[in-house]
């Protein structure tokens, strides 16, 4: 499993890199990215469709 | 030491300058029929709008009013969301509906930029503010917060009754906001009566409302004037030093954000906090519930959140047009409900219960699109530390008298009296 963030969606609410710090950080402006090249582990899907789910901008994709 | 010629003219003629909008007559009194002539400002809605957009959504889901000039009400996620993505359509050179319509002109920048701004000036703007208030930027001052908080509570010593909005709430994000501009920490009830005239006072004479306005500027100027003289490493600072496109800001720019930053950073967060704790007051099993798992609070936050979303905002809209069946006039306000897109059923499962443990929560308290609040982090910030520390000192509390807890009118929607027996 990968996500990835759909730059032109994400305003900056940050819900990702609160509910799964692992996987995502921010930039300086509070933009949200994903950590290296986005590759989940298996014990961090939960985590990654928990940041999915609360993204108010539906911004995060899984692949 | 050189001087800002930028802040040496009398702001009273900055104002005078200002083009002039179109006001409407002003109209109060009981709503006959909500889905034909609502009204944000009435007590029926400060009391308990909830039923109110529920019944809307299932009866009428774009609602209309005479009142203010004329208005629409959105109760569904999807219309909601629909408008706030629109910036083409609807704009945002007014956000508080009231009985006065700024001149067009004033778009694309607006009296308090980037709140009132639209595209393409709005990113820049928004640009210039998101450094100071990403998650790390505020995480260096929870410390601080978290003092504050404690301090708070020490005054409470010896009493059985406490009002958590007047004495708890309402001065924490005072205070942080006080330290980000660099203001007096005592000025705090100077603020107070500022937030509370720009959001709730919208249905008095327009003479009372510029007065008030007027006021306001002179502190911000009499602020900016001490900045100039004194520099030091605050926001008020930053605002006055910083260039946009090769330039320093326009004294309108530097005063409407930290108006701004004062308005939008005090009344909503103080709501935010105060509801929580209302909601906590009231219901004994979430409260044992999150004192014996406190690692469960930042979930229960926004849950908080979304039942009891602070914020509603309004936009003009842009040209005549039909829209999504309603007949929208050019000028015509929307009442940009996030509180009611909170709990529409086609949105969340059990969408009017409050479930502190809610996972898969997408609620739009701090907005949706462009406008997203800037202050979301430093406002979720405030609100953990200020639950954490009551949470942590007073973990057995309950309303003291139900009937005398009172609400804010108008688009900031929080507890304004709520005594609690803590003792
Ligand atoms: C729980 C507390 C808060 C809530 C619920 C809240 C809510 C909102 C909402 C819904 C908007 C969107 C406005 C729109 O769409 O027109 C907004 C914008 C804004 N808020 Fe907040 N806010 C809170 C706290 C704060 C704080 C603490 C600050 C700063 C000190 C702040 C500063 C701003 C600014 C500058 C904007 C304008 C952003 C833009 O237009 O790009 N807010 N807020
Ligand atoms: C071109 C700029 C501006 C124009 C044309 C303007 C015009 C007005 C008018 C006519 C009112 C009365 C509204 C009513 O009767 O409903 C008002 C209220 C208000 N304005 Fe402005 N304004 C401007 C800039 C600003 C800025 C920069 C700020 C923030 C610092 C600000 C803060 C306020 C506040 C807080 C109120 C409410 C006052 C109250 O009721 O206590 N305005 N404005
Ligand atoms: S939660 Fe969504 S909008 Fe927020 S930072 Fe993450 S991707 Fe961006």
């Amino acid at each position: 499993m990968k996500v990835r963030i759909d730059s032109e969606r994400c305003q900056g609410h940050g819900r990702c890199y609160d509910l799964a710090p692992e996987l995502f950080g921010e930039d300086d402006e509070g933009y949200g990215h994903v950590l290296g090249d986005g590759a989940v582990p298996p014990d961090g899907e939960r985590t990654a469709r928990l940041a999915v789910s609360n993204c108010p901008e539906r911004a995060i994709e899984i692949l | 030491m050189t001087v800002d010629e930028r802040f040496s003219r009398d702001l009273r003629e900055t104002l005078k300058d200002r083009p002039l909008g179109v006001r409407n007559e002003i109209v109060t009194g009981p709503v006959s029929d909500w889905a034909a002539d609502f009204s944000h400002t009435e007590p029926e809605w400060a009391a308990d709008p909830y039923p109110i957009q529920d019944e809307l959504r299932q009866r009428c889901p774009i609602a209309h009013t005479e009142r203010f000039g004329g208005g629409w009400l959105p109760t569904r996620y999807e219309d909601v969301a629909a408008v706030a993505y629109d910036t083409e359509r609807f704009s945002s050179r007014a956000i508080i509906m009231s009985n006065f319509r700024p001149p067009r002109e004033i778009a694309p920048i607006g009296g308090a930029p980037p709140i009132s701004s639209d595209p393409p000036f709005h990113h820049h703007a928004r640009k210039l503010l998101l450094p100071a208030f990403t998650k790390a930027a505020v995480a260096r001052r929870e410390a601080a917060t978290r003092a504050f908080c404690h301090s708070l509570i020490d005054s409470f010593a010896g009493r059985d009754v406490v009002d958590a909005a007047h004495d708890y709430a309402q001065h924490i994000p005072m205070r942080v906001i006080a330290d980000m501009l660099g203001f007096p920490p005592e000025d705090g009830p100077r603020f107070r009566e500022f937030v509370e005239n720009a959001l709730e006072g919208v249905n008095s004479p327009p003479e009372e409302r510029v007065a008030r306005m007027e006021k306001l500027f002179d502190y911000l100027y009499a602020q900016i004037r001490d900045h100039v003289d004194n520099p030091r490493d605050d926001l008020t600072t930053y605002l006055i030093n910083v260039e946009l496109g090769g330039h320093k800001l326009s004294p309108e720019h530097v005063a409407g954000t930290m108006g701004l930053l004062l308005i939008a950073g005090v009344d909503t967060t103080w709501s935010a906090i105060g509801a929580s704790l209302w909601h906590l007051a009231k219901t004994p099993a979430d409260r044992a519930r999150l004192v014996a798992e406190p690692g469960l609070l930042p979930t229960a936050m926004e849950e908080f959140l979304r039942a009891y979303a602070p914020v509603t905002m309004a936009r003009l809209v842009k040209e005549d047009m039909r829209w999504n069946g309603v007949d929208m006039k050019a000028d015509d306000w929307v009442l940009l409900s996030f509180p009611a897109a909170n709990r529409d059923p086609a949105q969340f499962d059990r969408a009017d219960e409050v479930v502190i443990d809610r996972e898969v929560n997408r609620h739009a308290a701090f907005g949706l699109g462009i406008h997203r609040c800037v202050g979301s982090h430093l406002a979720r910030m405030e609100l953990r530390v200020a639950l954490e520390v009551w949470l942590e000192r007073i973990p057995d509390f309950g309303l003291a008298d139900p009937a005398a807890v009172t609400w804010s009118t108008g688009q900031v929607r929080g507890p304004r009296t709520l005594p609690v027996r803590i003792g």
